[in-house]
């Protein structure tokens, strides 16, 4: 008894100090010769794998500073921007009005969009025996997320996909659980095409969803899409790349079937491009031009428009730099297509205004 | 003996305060104030939180009233929001866990107080509340990879195919849903039924016992028409205790109730609990009137569970002080 | 041997035999998630897995570190603010407690410890996080501390009512004052059963994740400081048990097995020492 309570009592000494030693350590090895520069972000997963490989690249370059981005989802981004517990926001889905004006209210200054790559929202699914490319008309997605399309087999899917053997299995839809920049783009989307979606369930980062399971994040739709038979639900296109996950062709304005590939996503950016606002908050969904791939969107950082930390402000006037010349070369390996020449332009005059 | 100030003549009382201030001289009165003083902070703490719960709810209160109770829409785009799927998903599969443990946690709790010998039955009991230890996200990954699959591929069919007239067992087959939520819960709270139970049923006087035996009952009779309904209240008392706990339980159950806040009647379809939408969608309530809405929730959730622990504690009180009267 | 006779024996082997099941069935399900934590995650479990961060999202490899340090820095914090709060309110009610006031002190700490953990989240979010405008390891840690605080006063309790009275007349018979008498026999006499008892509550908010879901956040580097957001082990599970991503899944299973290595050592140490305790009081 009275040796165990002394092996305990041992154990809790070493246990403690190892333990100190260990955060001492940890301590030590963060603090750079330079005063680092910490910087932390929230908001979407839409871009968070291009966004992961430049923060991390970023601090390859400048070992003194570190970028730490959390994916939580677009409204999780506006929502921490607005309570001013991050340094930056990230989202897809564009604020509204009323939330600029509430931002500027609640902190005194402005907030502004800057957009940093292009990417596409694409179906994608889990059809069991069956993994080639599916065609999907704008009816047939509104339809299913509507909950009135239920079988696979349903002529609205089938019609357009003539020789393909679809099951008479029933669709589970896959919807985000958490309020999404790649669910408003989705929603926009189904909105521009589907005067019944527009009219009852709208547009919005978390919406009320008429049918399905709800992931957490990009990455947990992927997950229940990969792991549920019979399932379709909307991901990021380098998502479904980067799990090997089968996604379809959507029909255009044009009407023409169209992959989501960096050259369709480059077209629907094409007409924005020339006629983007000043506050680059613009949407590129069902855009016209034979090639353009109808789900695509700009994806923007949300910095203030004061930054009163001389250090801060300069670390990410210089990242937005780095993003829009070196950054942007990184887009393309992870299927994001390039912000046109004409956005750069307009965008490096933008980075004045942060003061 | 009674000790006032001693008054000497002509001299003037002393004040209250210096008169405390005097007393806090000695050791005593000190360790007492300082240890108060932990106490109070105690209180404090339990207030403030009930206050802020109270405080950062307001609009959504105002809003919505008591009908946030009862509405069954949450819909953040057009700012309507209600409770009702979440108390609905939370109380199936609470109950569902509870269909499940009770008939576990009390028939283990048996078989450890009355046929297990005492050492057995105490290095059983000790490997059980190892259980009670284990973090619930470490469940959930557990869950996600063994038990949805096995609900997909096996259980829910099989259901379906021999049950499937009843509603409850209807439906598309998902894997995440409520039924899986309510198992997973059903194995976290098992073991706290069983170490109470068992306790309980230990502290029923053996006299019982072998009263019955000697009147002819066999070995159960004895345990489930004597032992067990004296020690009826505490065994409630732990299915209260352990009905609190399932309630507040967020991550194992987020991870498989699949998220959808609808309320239907298959125990195969998706739902939503209280503790999981919190856990969703706090960090992404993209207005005020959201955010509080969600904090209610809280507050509903911290509600139940207070009224269903004091009601616990009563119970497990009432079968202690039985057990150890004198017959 | 009549009807009624046998068939009343036959119940009896019966639910007896069923009831053996169950305890087995119960018993079973923590081998299983042993075995199966260790089938899946100790291959994960690597060099690299204790001394690498995260890599960016979608590359292989990589580890934990951050979050393994992270796990301990918030479990520091909440020992320093849930221990002293709950040892002194623990003494305090069973030293010197008066009738109502420790009433109320306990009914209070019930409530506190009924509270869900995702609501004790939200708690620290409006104290802390919105005040200083802020994801931090602090307000993680004091989320933490905070659940620490019921069964920290409930154990100090419990087991300074356990030490026997002959112990506090004899220090007292030879004069030592009342808080003397505490502080120098009573709480060592009792110490190792309050100790235990804080390694068993610590142990149970290490695994605890909802609270610092909105609170310690999350982050991919390390966190200097109390002030930034921190990586912890339970947060870096959940994240990367609802991703797709297999290379993740894999180190989600090391994780899961090196978080509950560490639980159920200490639960199985602290419960030894305590039923050794209890044996040696006892006699």
């Amino acid at each position: 008894m009275k040796k165990q309570w002394s092996i305990l009592r041992g154990l809790l000494i070493v246990g403690s100090l190892l333990a100190a030693g260990l955060l001492w350590q940890a301590q030590r090895s963060v603090a750079a010769p330079a005063a680092p520069v910490l910087l932390n972000g929230a908001g979407a997963t839409f871009p968070y794998p291009i966004y992961s490989k430049w923060f991390d690249e970023y601090h390859k370059l400048h070992p003194d500073i570190q970028i730490n981005y959390q994916s939580i989802g677009s409204g999780g981004g506006i929502r921490q921007v607005l309570a001013g517990t991050v340094d930056f926001g990230a989202t897809d889905g564009p604020m509204t009005d009323e939330q600029l004006q509430d931002y500027k209210g609640k902190l005194g200054h402005d907030i502004l969009h800057f957009p940093t790559v292009l990417g596409a929202d694409v179906p994608t699914y889990n059809i069991p025996g069956f993994s080639g490319q599916l065609k999907f008309t704008p009816e047939a997605l509104a339809g299913i997320f509507l909950g009135k399309i239920t079988r696979w087999n349903d002529p609205a899917i089938a019609s357009v996909n003539p020789g393909v053997n679809l099951p008479g299995n029933d669709i589970v839809v896959v919807h985000r659980s958490d309020g999404s920049g790649t669910t408003y783009v989705w929603v926009d989307y189904l909105c521009k095409v589907s005067e019944e979606w527009r009219t009852k369930v709208g547009r919005g980062t978390s919406v009320n969803w008429p049918v399905g399971l709800g992931g957490k994040g990009n990455e947990g739709v992927a997950g229940l899409v990969k792991q549920t038979p019979n399932s379709v639900g909307y991901v990021e296109l380098i998502y479904a790349i980067q799990n090997k996950m089968p996604y379809g062709t959507v029909r255009n304005s044009a009407g023409n079937f169209i992959n989501a590939d960096l050259a369709s996503v480059t077209a629907a950016a094409a007409g924005a491009a020339k006629e983007m606002p000043e506050d680059f908050r613009v949407s590129i969904t069902n855009a016209p031009g034979k090639n353009a791939y109808p789900i695509s969107s700009f994806t923007w950082l949300l910095v203030p428009a004061t930054i009163a930390d001389g250090a801060k402000r300069t670390t990410i006037t210089d990242f937005l730099h780095w993003m829009l010349t070196g950054g942007q070369n990184l887009a393309e390996p992870l299927a994001y297509a390039r912000l046109p020449k004409e956005v750069v332009s307009k965008e490096v005059k933008a980075i004045s205004r942060i003061r | 003996m009674a000790s006032t100030a001693v008054m000497v003549e002509g001299a003037p009382r002393p004040g209250r305060v210096r008169a405390f201030l005097l007393r806090l001289r000695s050791g005593d009165e000190v360790a007492h104030l300082i240890t108060l003083v932990f106490a109070s902070a105690i209180l404090l703490i339990t207030v403030l939180l009930v206050f802020e719960l109270y405080r950062n709810s307001a609009l959504s209160r105002e809003r919505f009233g008591w009908h946030f109770l009862t509405t069954r829409t949450w819909d953040p785009v057009f700012e309507n929001f209600g409770a009702l799927p979440f108390i609905f998903g939370t109380v199936v599969t609470s109950a569902v866990g509870l269909l499940l443990a009770i008939p576990l946690g009390v028939g283990a709790a048996i078989f450890l107080a009355e046929l297990a010998p005492p050492r057995i039955s105490d290095a059983l009991a000790f490997t059980i509340e190892l259980l009670a230890a284990v973090p619930s996200v470490i469940y959930g990954l557990l869950a996600i990879f063994t038990l949805v699959p096995l609900l997909r591929t096996v259980v829910q069919p099989f259901l379906k195919k021999h049950l499937g007239f009843i509603p409850l067992f209807q439906g598309p087959n998902y894997g995440v849903g409520l039924l899986a939520a309510g198992i997973i819960l059903a194995i976290m709270i098992v073991p706290f039924i069983i170490s109470i139970s068992r306790e309980v049923l230990i502290a029923v006087p053996v006299e019982q016992r072998e009263a019955a035996l000697a009147l002819g009952a066999t070995r159960w009779e004895s345990t489930w028409k004597v032992v067990v309904p004296y020690a009826r209240a505490g065994i409630l008392g732990s299915i209260f205790l352990a009905m609190a706990r399932a309630l507040g339980e967020t991550m194992a159950v987020t991870m498989v109730i699949g998220n959808d806040p609808k309320i239907t009647s298959s125990l195969f379809a998706p739902g939503y609990s209280i503790a999981a939408v919190i856990a969703n969608e706090f960090t992404e309530a993209t207005s005020d009137l959201y955010i509080h809405a969600l904090i209610e929730l809280g507050l509903v959730l911290f509600v139940l569970t207070i009224i269903l622990n004091g009601l616990a504690r009563l119970l497990i009180l009432a079968t202690q002080r039985k057990g150890t009267a004198h017959p | 041997m009549n009807y009624r006779m046998a068939w009343r024996k036959s119940v009896n082997a019966a639910m007896l035999s069923l009831t053996g099941l169950c305890t087995l069935l119960t018993v079973s399900v923590l081998f299983f998630i042993l075995g199966y934590l260790v089938w899946n995650g100790a291959g994960a479990i690597n060099w690299d897995f204790f001394t690498k961060l995260p890599k960016p999202v979608g590359e292989t490899g990589g580890g934990m570190a951050n979050a393994i340090v992270g796990s301990a820095k918030l479990l520091l914090l909440a020992a320093l603010t849930g221990v002293p709060i709950g040892f002194m309110g623990g003494v305090y009610l069973a030293e010197f407690g008066g009738k109502t006031f420790s009433f109320l002190v306990r009914y209070t700490t019930d409530l506190l410890n009924g509270v869900p953990s995702i609501v004790m989240g939200i708690f620290a979010y409006t104290m802390v996080v919105l005040p200083m405008k802020h994801f931090s390891t602090l307000a993680g840690g004091l989320a933490l501390g905070v659940m620490m605080i019921p069964i920290a006063v409930r154990s100090t309790e419990e087991f300074l009512r356990t030490v026997p009275s002959s112990l506090r007349e004899g220090a007292l018979a030879l004069g030592a004052s009342k808080w003397k008498a505490i502080a120098t026999v009573v709480i060592p006499a009792a110490l190792r059963g309050i100790l235990t008892g804080i390694v068993l509550d610590l142990a149970r908010v290490a695994g605890e994740t909802a609270p610092l879901l909105f609170t310690a956040f999350n982050n991919r580097f390390w966190s200097p400081g109390w002030n930034q957001p921190t990586a912890s082990l339970p947060v870096m599970i959940f994240t990367y048990a609802i991703a797709p991503y297999e290379d993740w899944h894999r180190q989600a299973w090391a994780a899961g097995l090196v978080l509950l290595g560490l639980v159920l050592l200490a639960n199985i140490t602290a419960r030894v020492v305590l039923a050794r305790k209890l044996s040696s009081v006892a006699g």
